[in-house]
């Protein structure tokens, strides 16, 4: 499995590339290979405002509904619309294509309670 | 919890387990829809050694099975399967269920794995004398095989599936092994289900695979099982089938056959149908996005007018499908209703069922 250096990481099995005061948000590769085959994802719309611990979407697969948390407060400048049609890049593309959206940062004091690589590691064969 | 004989085969097969009816099994290997491509395409292996079965054998058995199952046992020869129903005395479904007649005085009983103490104490209390019942759960397996090649890769194993209609079986040997295989299956595409002592589970199993891997054959988890059975609308215990719904409501008034006489449950069924059925199955496709569970409440003009009972993204019409028990008078002219997933109220339309064309 794949847990890139560059990105950050939630216990809610998310990752988050920061580029200045944008972050794009998406699941990690743990959380599609749990999930299995993702045939539903529901995004916000552009603008909506989100609270950090809040849910901003939803991901299914063939047998489960996932929540999907924000990892940092701030509204929403894009979303991968690509997804709602094409919900299986999730799985063929986590960290790329399979984005789901991007958040113009509120307070990147917020950023301190990210994961790095080796914790998200860490969490996941600790069996999180 | 329970593991069935070839636990360890699915788990170092890449197999995720998950509890089901009391038992560890293999829910996915490649992943769902690939499963059930697989199947809907080429052809897959299914170990549903969790299902139960019950053996009678007496002179008093087939007007005994009579006495307790819906269908009528009087058109079923040697050699013939039917599907039925167990139903308690208020007309609730106790178990749906496959019998087997062997011949005149021995009859096998194919029941849910989930049912298994339920069903056996529930035919016991009305076991007459002379006639015995042996519960042989724990000592067979179960290999369903579905798929188009389905007849391709039983001929490999010198069986000719075509000496077989629907629901009928056989006694042949697969691998040298001697099983029982009937024309039958959970799936809606061409295949059969095989009965065999749990020491010959590995080798047919592994000789069926071997036999189908020029025709692509792979394992099947409980995952694709799901939505296979429920594109074709076949009911699964548990969902579409309980104690507290009765067959009219369930969309199984073909499996009741009131006209050949008593059976445990029929006068409550009289009464429901003099009074008239509150409630019926019916089938929901999804029209705006987003995929319906079992659970949620089905919504007409602001009014919960029912529930879903399964529901499921449709790897073949690529859309939410869902069965629910709804109101009787819950009707409307245009088909539309609607699902609330989650707090939001997304449209459904009412379609025919099954969901998908197959046998």
């Amino acid at each position: 499995m794949n847990f890139p250096e560059d990105l950050k990481y939630t216990s809610e099995h998310e990752w988050v590339r920061i580029d200045g005061d944008v972050a794009t948000v998406g699941i990690t590769d743990y959380a599609q290979e749990q999930l299995g085959d993702v045939v539903f994802v529901e995004l916000p719309e552009e603008g909506e405002e989100l609270e950090k611990g809040d849910t901003f979407g939803v991901v299914e697969s063939t047998k489960s509904v996932s929540d999907l948390y924000v990892p940092l407060s701030g509204v929403v400048t894009e979303s991968n619309d690509p997804l709602l049609d094409s919900p299986e890049i999730v799985n063929e593309d986590a960290y790329g294509e399979g984005w789901m959206i991007r958040i113009k940062i509120k307070s990147k004091d917020e950023l301190k309670d990210l994961l790095d690589s080796a914790a998200y590691q860490k969490l996941i064969e600790e069996g999180a | 919890m329970k593991k069935i004989p070839l636990n360890d085969w699915h788990v170092s097969h890449g197999a995720k387990m998950v509890e089901f009816g009391g038992f560890l099994m293999p829910v996915s290997y490649s992943g769902v829809l690939a499963e059930h491509q697989a199947v809907r395409e080429r052809c897959g292996l299914f170990d549903i050694s969790h299902m139960g079965e019950f053996y009678f054998e007496g002179e008093a058995a087939q007007a005994f099975l009579q006495s307790v199952t819906t269908n009528d046992l009087r058109t079923l020869h040697d050699g013939e399967a039917q599907y039925s129903l167990l139903l308690n005395e208020t007309g609730g479904v106790v178990d749906d269920i496959i019998v087997y007649r062997i011949n005149a005085t021995r009859f096998m009983l194919c029941v849910n794995a989930a049912n298994i103490q339920k069903d056996f104490a529930w035919l016991r209390a009305r076991l007459p004398q002379g006639l015995s019942m042996e519960d042989r759960s724990d000592e067979m397996g179960m290999i369903a095989l579905q798929g188009p090649a389905s007849e391709r890769v039983l001929a490999a194993m010198d069986f000719d599936l075509e000496s077989l209609q629907r629901f009928q079986f056989s006694f042949p040997r697969l691998a040298e092994n001697p099983v029982m295989l009937s024309r039958t299956g959970y799936t809606g595409e061409e295949g059969c289900e095989i009965f065999l002592p749990n020491e010959s589970l590995p080798a047919v199993w592994e000789a069926l695979l071997r036999a189908g891997a020029p025709h692509g054959i792979v394992p099947i988890g409980l995952g694709a099982r799901d939505t296979l059975r429920l594109e074709m609308a076949y009911p699964l215990y548990g969902h579409e089938l309980n104690d507290e719904i009765n067959p009219f409501e369930a969309g199984l008034a073909w499996v009741v056959k009131m006209e050949k006489g008593d059976f445990v449950g029929r006068p409550a069924l009289q009464k429901i149908q003099a009074a008239g059925v509150a409630r019926r199955r019916v089938g929901l496709a999804m029209l705006d996005p987003g995929i319906p569970r079992e659970g949620l409440r089905v919504i007409l003009q602001d009014r919960p007018v029912g529930v879903v009972c399964s529901g499921t993204f449709s790897p073949t019409l690529k859309v939410g499908i869902a069965t629910a028990l709804i109101d009787r008078t819950a009707n409307p002219d245009s088909g539309e209703i609607l699902i609330d997933i989650r707090g939001k109220l997304k449209k459904a339309k009412i379609v025919q069922l099954p969901f998908i064309k197959r046998l």
